[in-house]
């Protein structure tokens, strides 16, 4: 493996007073005991050299601690960071790219939306509940840490099969954790996604987004500055929950993850509820310089990447740190990953403003230190000296890695004709509906508050993006809202990661435009195998290389993302996941549409159709194959196609959209009558395709419309160079196909209603 | 019409409230802290609004329910004050005592959110005026202890007073267990006081009054309260 930039030499570090003569050190590990404890807290060797050489001597507990989280993967992106670099993240409206808490971009009226996505998969296998309720209780912290109220949580799941072992626990874990967790705060949980598949297995997926609005001017940042400034921490007390769990989500499961319970944090959206309140409110004075939540590695990260973004110094004593519990150490605190706490920079003088606030909340506040201009990291403890580490090289110096990467291989591509339909068109839709990976989610977001706020437009179901009134335009006498969504299909990123990283992106770009939402920018959480092989790190780059084509092309950059590697349990790796969470806005609540479909319609297909079977649902679940190339993404016609039918929404011609995803097109148009009941009767295709091909092939940039005439449409269509066919027209309750094969929606809907709720039955 | 909202830590749809509050009558309601021990003078209605006061770790409404303002809210419901409480307000009315009964967990043991529809059980009501008895009504639903509790006497005394405010039906009318997702006894989503003052209810009319959002099917219940309170 290559290491860039080089590690240092013996001679020492090139910058920082290491061993600076003189200075008090704290109490040192031995040599032996300090290089072993480095191994078990997961460094490396040559990483412990670094280590050795910055500080000029051995490492106190409390330091060795430091070091191990901030330079674990989940931390320090060591594996992934030479790869993001590659994604676009700038475009006019973007008002703060990756780097910060959470991305921002401009929604105009002098609105910014804020929002990131976030994983919490191994404490979510560990322990379902409290891992999920604390991935949407971080989230959350994220965005309001930067001046946002938050007004929208999403989600990204992936889980094994059913029947494998604990995966129903983890499943009705999970969903009952997102939901305890965002309904108690009151942030809405309206859209998500989720997939089945036994490569989750040992080792689901929790992928957490949240939305906020701030105002554009109003956005608060993690740079510290101001030599003396004071420090300051809010929020719950600190306790021994968590310690060292950004150190477990950089390393793989094995059959003892049991032992690992303790490193799961333990949730309080009660707390949380009042932290976002309290912050809020002091954000509304001018007290705050800096601010960031304690997360993951809490007090270390936080006060590490405050004081080193602002190119200061920081000195603490952890004294003042409100703790739940007697006698915890040093080492304890820092590494405590206890949830609800908020570290501060205030500006001089401001710390009763401050305190009034937290304390009319009930929440602890405590000056626990202050800025100074030693570009150090200082703690101290009962009197003790515990720790004192210069700050621009734990940054400049942590490990980055180029690792090798192997490319997937291709998969052949499958031709429409060259597989038989074994059931039929109408058995195989009413199968499909009712697969694990195409059944109805109500039972989920039947558990999660989509409605609090008083402003969700479009719920769970509803619309392809969920559509959420922005309340601040509300009071300015408009109705801007937001189109929000989650979206990735893992089995064409395995298949082929470049084209599923483009799918990803394209698809979240394409669930926006379908409501009529103008897609402005993504959150991206790539959830991925072990870096240190190469066929992993092949995946991953791939993908990145996908998602920054369909960046690219469709105006759609990266403002903020996380990565979740080592998701592997006994060598075995997930499927390559690179979740995408996509915001647009619409100037008018009141021009989104959704997907049910009324009667009396006409019934218009926008793009192109070739019958691609690879990697669809309809050959894994039909034909009981899984394999082949996955549908390409020609991002011209994506683009060509999504502009059109956006301005047709735009125009208020048309009454429902549906793009055609997973599952096809038939599923497409079924999905879109089960909403409202109304069935349809559907042309002829044209010919040269299998019927099968036809309506279960997942060609992209699709989208079924349906208008009050076809005619104006398509001749629109026609002038604009999109592909487009009148499929049919609404009305009835039957689904009828070409020769006249019924298929009654109530039918369809019950099946496709049926799935989770008798899965999960049995766990109460 | 006065409206003050009462925020206790952990409410969450007091924005909600004060968005259908100001829809039905114009005037932005006072937001009011549970640490008051007064009403600000002039107040016609409050409101202790949804949420999960105090996270709900203990009796939903619990705690709420001893905070220093519920005095002042009990008082002013004593001398015929108009009070509302939807959600956790309805379990923090159950619990302070100023409407009978409790609300139990989910008969389904699991939070319940979507859409309920609730029959009108009377007119001549300062909520319900603007409703025709036995008129339906669609309101979201979102709570994990909405299963209305008394016992048969409890329960035969408000049927015999027609203090049942609103029940679970079906969007036709039809009193079903269907319907009655929660499991509350008799179907009961809402109660009266016996001066038809003090209704608390489980269902948020407040998420449907904006034809923006999801329809305006709860702002009769808020307009009927406006129309009163004028009149008052």
């Amino acid at each position: 493996m290559s290491i860039d930039p080089p590690a240092p030499t013996s001679a020492g570090p090139s910058t920082g007073p290491s061993t600076g003569a003189g200075r008090p050190t704290p109490t040192l590990l031995a040599p032996d005991r300090a290089r072993q404890l480095a191994g078990e807290y997961g460094l490396k060797p040559d990483e412990y050299d670094r280590v050795l050489a910055i500080l000029g001597r051995e490492p106190s507990l409390t330091e060795l601690g430091i070091f191990s989280v901030m330079w674990s993967e989940h931390c320090s992106y060591k594996s992934s960071r030479v790869w993001l670099r590659e994604l676009p993240t700038r475009a006019p409206w973007v008002i703060q790219g990756p780097g910060e808490n959470a991305g921002v971009i401009d929604i105009g009226d002098g609105l910014a939306a804020v929002f990131k996505m976030e994983s919490h998969n191994h404490p979510s296998f560990i322990e379902p509940y409290q891992g999920a309720a604390t991935g949407v209780g971080g989230i959350l912290r994220d965005v309001f840490t930067m001046g946002a109220r938050p007004i929208a949580n999403l989600n990204a799941l992936r889980f094994g099969m059913p029947d494998a072992p604990r995966m129903k626990q983890v499943i009705d874990g999970v969903v009952r954790g997102i939901g305890g967790y965002g309904n108690c705060v009151g942030v809405p949980t309206v859209g998500g996604e989720v997939n089945f598949h036994p490569r989750y297995n040992g080792n689901p997926l929790v992928n957490a987004m949240t939305v906020g609005i701030a105002r554009a001017d109003r956005i608060f940042t993690a740079a510290a500055t101001g030599i003396g400034n004071p420090v300051v921490y809010v929020g719950s007390k600190t306790g021994r929950d968590g310690i060292h769990g950004a150190t477990m989500a950089s390393t793989e499961f094995s059959a003892d993850s049991e032992e690992k319970r303790p490193t799961v944090q333990i949730g309080d959206p009660f707390a949380e509820k009042l932290l976002i309140e309290a912050c809020l409110e002091l954000m509304a004075t001018d007290a705050i310089v800096a601010i960031q939540d304690m997360g993951a590695a809490g007090l270390t990260s936080s006060s590490v990447e405050m004081a080193g973004k602002g190119g200061m110094g920081i000195e603490l004593v952890l004294d003042h740190v409100p703790q739940r519990e007697a006698g915890m150490t040093a080492y304890e605190m820092m590494l405590s990953e206890s949830q609800e706490r908020m570290l501060m920079i205030l500006k001089p003088g401001r710390e009763a403003v401050a305190k009034a606030i937290f304390t009319k909340w009930e929440l602890d506040f405590a000056v626990i230190g202050h800025l100074t201009d030693t570009g150090r990291i200082v703690l101290r403890h009962q009197g003790r000296l515990e720790a004192d580490i210069p700050l621009a090289p734990l940054e400049s110096e942590a490990p980055l890695y180029r690792r090798p990467t192997a490319e997937t291989p291709r998969q052949p591509v499958i031709e429409a004709g060259a597989v038989a339909d074994p059931v039929g068109i109408g058995p195989a839709l009413a199968r499909l509906v009712g697969s694990l990976d195409l059944c109805s989610r109500r039972w989920i977001w039947d558990q999660y508050d989509s409605m609090v706020g008083g402003q969700t437009a479009k719920r769970p179901g509803a619309a392809d993006a969920a559509i959420v009134r922005v309340e601040e335009s509300l009071e300015q006498g408009g109705a801007r809202a937001l189109a929000m969504t989650t979206d990735c299909t893992p089995r064409y990123c395995l298949a082929d990661p470049e084209e599923g990283g483009k799918q990803a992106v394209a698809e979240a770009w394409r669930n926006i435009t379908a409501t009529g939402g103008l897609p402005l920018a993504i959150t991206d959480n790539m959830n991925f195998g072990n870096p240190e092989k190469p066929e992993i790190m092949g995946q991953f780059a791939a993908a990145v290389r996908g998602m920054a084509a369909a960046c690219t092309a469709l105006d759609f950059p990266v403002v903020s993302g996380n990565v979740s590697l080592y998701n592997e349990t006994e060598g075995r790796g997930i499927l390559p996941t690179p979740a995408i969470g996509g915001v647009g806005v619409l100037d008018d609540v009141a021009q989104a549409v959704g997907l049910a479909l009324p009667p009396g319609l006409d019934l218009v297909l926008i793009g192109e159709t070739r019958g691609w079977l690879g990697q669809s649902l309809w050959l894994r679940e039909i034909a009981g194959r899984e394999e082949g190339a996955p549908p390409p993404v020609d991002l011209a016609a994506e683009r060509r196609n999504g502009d059109f039918v956006r301005s047709q929404i735009r125009q208020g011609r048309v009454a429902a959209c549906h793009d055609a995803a997973d599952g096809g097109l038939l599923v497409a148009v079924a999905e879109m009558a089960m909403a409202s009941g109304t069935g349809a009767t559907l042309a002829t295709p044209p010919p040269g395709l299998p019927a099968h091909a036809f309506w279960f092939g997942e060609d992209q940039a699709r989208y079924v419309l349906a208008v009050a005439d076809a005619a104006p449409l398509l001749a629109d269509a026609a002038a604009a160079g999109v592909p487009a066919m009148r499929l049919g027209r609404s009305g009835g309750r039957d689904l009828v196909l070409p020769g006249g094969e019924t298929l009654p929606v109530a039918a369809l809907a019950a099946a496709h209603e049926a799935t989770l709720p008798a899965l999960m039955r049995d766990q109460g | 019409m006065q409206a003050g909202i009462v925020l206790f830590p952990g409410t969450n749809r007091e924005r909600d409230m004060a968005l259908a509050l100001q829809r039905a009558t114009g005037r932005r309601p006072a937001m009011l802290w549970h640490r008051d021990t007064a009403l600000p003078p002039g107040t016609d209605l409050v409101v202790l609004p949804g949420g999960f006061s105090y996270g709900d770790y203990l009796r939903c409404g619990a705690m709420a329910a001893q905070s220093p303002i519920m005095r002042a809210v009990a008082d002013f419901a004593g001398r015929g004050g108009h009070v509302l409480g939807v959600c956790n307000g309805f379990q923090m009315l159950t619990e302070a005592g100023l409407l009978p009964g409790a609300l139990l967990r989910n008969a389904t043991l699991r939070f319940l959110s979507m859409d309920c529809h609730m029959r009108v059980e009377r007119a001549d009501t300062p909520y319900t005026g603007r409703f025709q008895r036995g008129a339906v009504f669609r309101a979201t639903m979102a709570h994990g202890d909405g299963n209305y509790f008394a016992d048969e006497a409890t329960l035969d005394r408000l049927e015999g007073e027609g203090l049942v405010a609103l029940r679970y039906a079906t969007p036709a009318g039809e009193v079903t267990a269907a319907a009655n997702r929660n499991g509350s006894a008799r179907n009961i989503a809402g109660i009266l006081s016996p001066n038809l003052r003090v209704l608390g209810l489980m269902p948020h009319p407040e998420n449907q009054v904006d034809p923006q959002i999801d329809g305006t099917d709860g702002l009769p219940l808020f307009e009927s309260l406006a129309e009163a309170l004028a009149a008052a």
